[in-house]
């Protein structure tokens, strides 16, 4: 009795997280411009909570590499990338996700990491602690902070 | 009138550390570093050829300092790493170990290793293997003092590193890599440009292809080794070679390597290799 509560506890939290309308890391298809088109989640991003993505330290922090003038008011942008002004008017919705998805769609080789990816990593960490990773490896963002950050980057328009 | 400046911009740098903007101010790349204004410093030079282009020119660590935080290297009363130099030179010249021995015992007086750093890590013939200078420093802890190995980034240790970098301080970088070292050194070399992590960077991504370049409020470097063991105002203590190369792979999201371990060993060849033409200027201070 028990032990059937518990496996049915188990199943409700696993159906609950594989959401039917998400797309798992590893089920994102990219066409052959590495162009991501649908949603991962089939909801509309909340470019609100994009900007919180994009300049939070445990999240995106997308601002250590790039500049962004409508986030001025976060300190420190870095120079790593290129600055994202006007990104909205370079690309599409989706070359957008596809870069965030995995970053080797759009640019072969690049210092950018990929945000919504969970596999194919050397000495893959425990977060930042040093140890190595433990059971199955979490994307940097979720699919809907990753919908998040491209509702945000499309209002970058110049 | 530079030097003026330094040596004004000197009284603030206390409150500047407080604060935690020194990091945030820009630097000033094109000084010379001129310590105790007689010991001149070669922070900047050509590359050496086995770096075959992928860089032309090589920086010490310093240059990509703020003014604060380079006048602190300038002057060693200024500098608080020679408070850790003190303390090395205590170490040198107390006995330890079943044999009764000190480090003076054999070697007399540091600067008589003065020549050390400068070509170390370097192929041991009797062991068979690269030899970095903490190695060597514990086979003769070890061996000819008959006392426990020391801690790889011990206080002793580190203090050590101090010690014989202090005296070695002016000469010029120059490890081998040839013979049998460039198993090790090629081995340090894969190292280097594997992009480790779940952020998949490899030390050349920062290092190489972005020195000058700010990530978030850091200023990058070439990532330089010539300099160590460095003093940082982060922490307020000496860091050693090998707890730094582990800080910068944990912060690609990646499981690091061990102090120590053979992989760093090979990356600290690989590294001391690329400021080959670089003067020893460690103790340094860093933020
Ligand atoms: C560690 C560095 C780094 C981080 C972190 C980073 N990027 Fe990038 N990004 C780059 C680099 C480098 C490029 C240039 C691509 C290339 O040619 O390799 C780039 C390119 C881009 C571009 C295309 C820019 C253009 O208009 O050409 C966009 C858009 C972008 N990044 C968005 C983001 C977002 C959003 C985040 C965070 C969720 C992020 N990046 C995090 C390094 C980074
Ligand atoms: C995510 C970016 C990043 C990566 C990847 C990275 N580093 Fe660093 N590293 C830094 C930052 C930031 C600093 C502090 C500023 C500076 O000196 O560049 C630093 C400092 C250093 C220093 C101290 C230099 C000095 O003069 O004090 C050394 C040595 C170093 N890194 C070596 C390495 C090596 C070796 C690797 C690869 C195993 C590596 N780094 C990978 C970001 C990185």
């Amino acid at each position: 009795m028990t032990r059937k509560l518990l496996i049915a506890a188990v199943f409700g939290v696993a159906a609950t997280a594989l959401h039917a309308d998400v797309i798992a890391p590893d089920d994102v298809a990219a066409n052959e411009y590495g162009e991501v088109e649908v949603s991962l989640t089939g909801m509309p991003g909340d470019p609100v909570r994009g900007e919180e993505v994009m300049t939070d330290r445990g999240l995106g922090n997308c601002i250590a590499c790039h500049q962004v003038t409508a986030l001025d008011d976060y300190p420190f942008h870095g120079e790593v990338g290129p600055t994202l002004d006007g990104a909205a008017d370079r690309w599409t919705e989706a070359a957008l996700r596809g870069m965030l998805v995995n970053a080797d769609n759009i640019f072969p080789d690049s210092a950018m990491p990929s945000f919504y990816r969970v596999s194919g990593f050397v000495r893959p960490g425990n977060g930042y602690t040093g140890r190595a990773a433990e059971g199955p490896i979490e994307p940097i963002l979720s699919a809907q902070q990753v919908e998040d950050v491209v509702a945000y980057l499309l209002t970058l328009t110049e | 009138m530079k030097k003026m400046q330094k040596a004004l911009a000197l009284g603030s740098v206390a409150a500047m550390a407080l604060m935690g903007t020194a990091a945030t101010l820009s630097a000033d790349e094109d000084a010379d570093l001129i310590i105790n204004g007689d010991m001149e410093m070669i922070v900047r030079t050509e590359a050496p050829d086995h770096l075959d282009g992928h860089l032309n020119m090589i920086y010490s660590g310093w240059t990509f300092r703020s003014d604060e935080t380079q006048a602190m290297q300038m002057d060693d009363f200024d500098n608080p790493a020679m408070l850790f130099v003190e303390q090395g030179i205590e170490i040198f010249n107390t006995a330890m170990g079943t044999e009764g021995n000190s480090c003076a015992t054999c070697h007399e007086t540091p600067e008589n290793l003065s020549e050390v750093r400068a070509v170390y890590p370097q192929w041991d013939e009797e062991r068979g293997e690269v030899q970095t200078i903490t190695m060597q420093i514990n086979e003769c802890v070890t061996e000819r003092m008959g006392a426990e190995a020391l801690g790889w980034s011990s206080r002793d240790m580190v203090n050590l590193e101090a010690l014989l970098a202090s005296v070695g301080r002016g000469t010029v970088v120059n490890v081998a890599i040839d013979g049998p070292a460039r198993e090790t050194w090629e081995m340090g070399r894969e190292i280097y440009y594997t992009e480790y992590g779940i952020l998949e960077m490899s030390c050349a991504t920062c290092h190489e292809q972005n020195y000058g370049n700010y990530i978030r409020a850091d200023h990058l470097s070439q990532g330089q080794i010539n300099g160590f063991p460095t003093y940082r105002l982060k922490n307020a203590r000496l860091n050693s070679t090998h707890s730094r190369f582990r800080g910068c792979i944990r912060d690609t999201r990646a499981e690091t390597f061990a102090e120590g371990s053979p992989e760093f060993i090979a990356l600290e060849l690989y590294v001391a290799s690329r400021g080959n033409g670089l003067t020893v200027e460690g103790p340094s201070v860093r933020n």
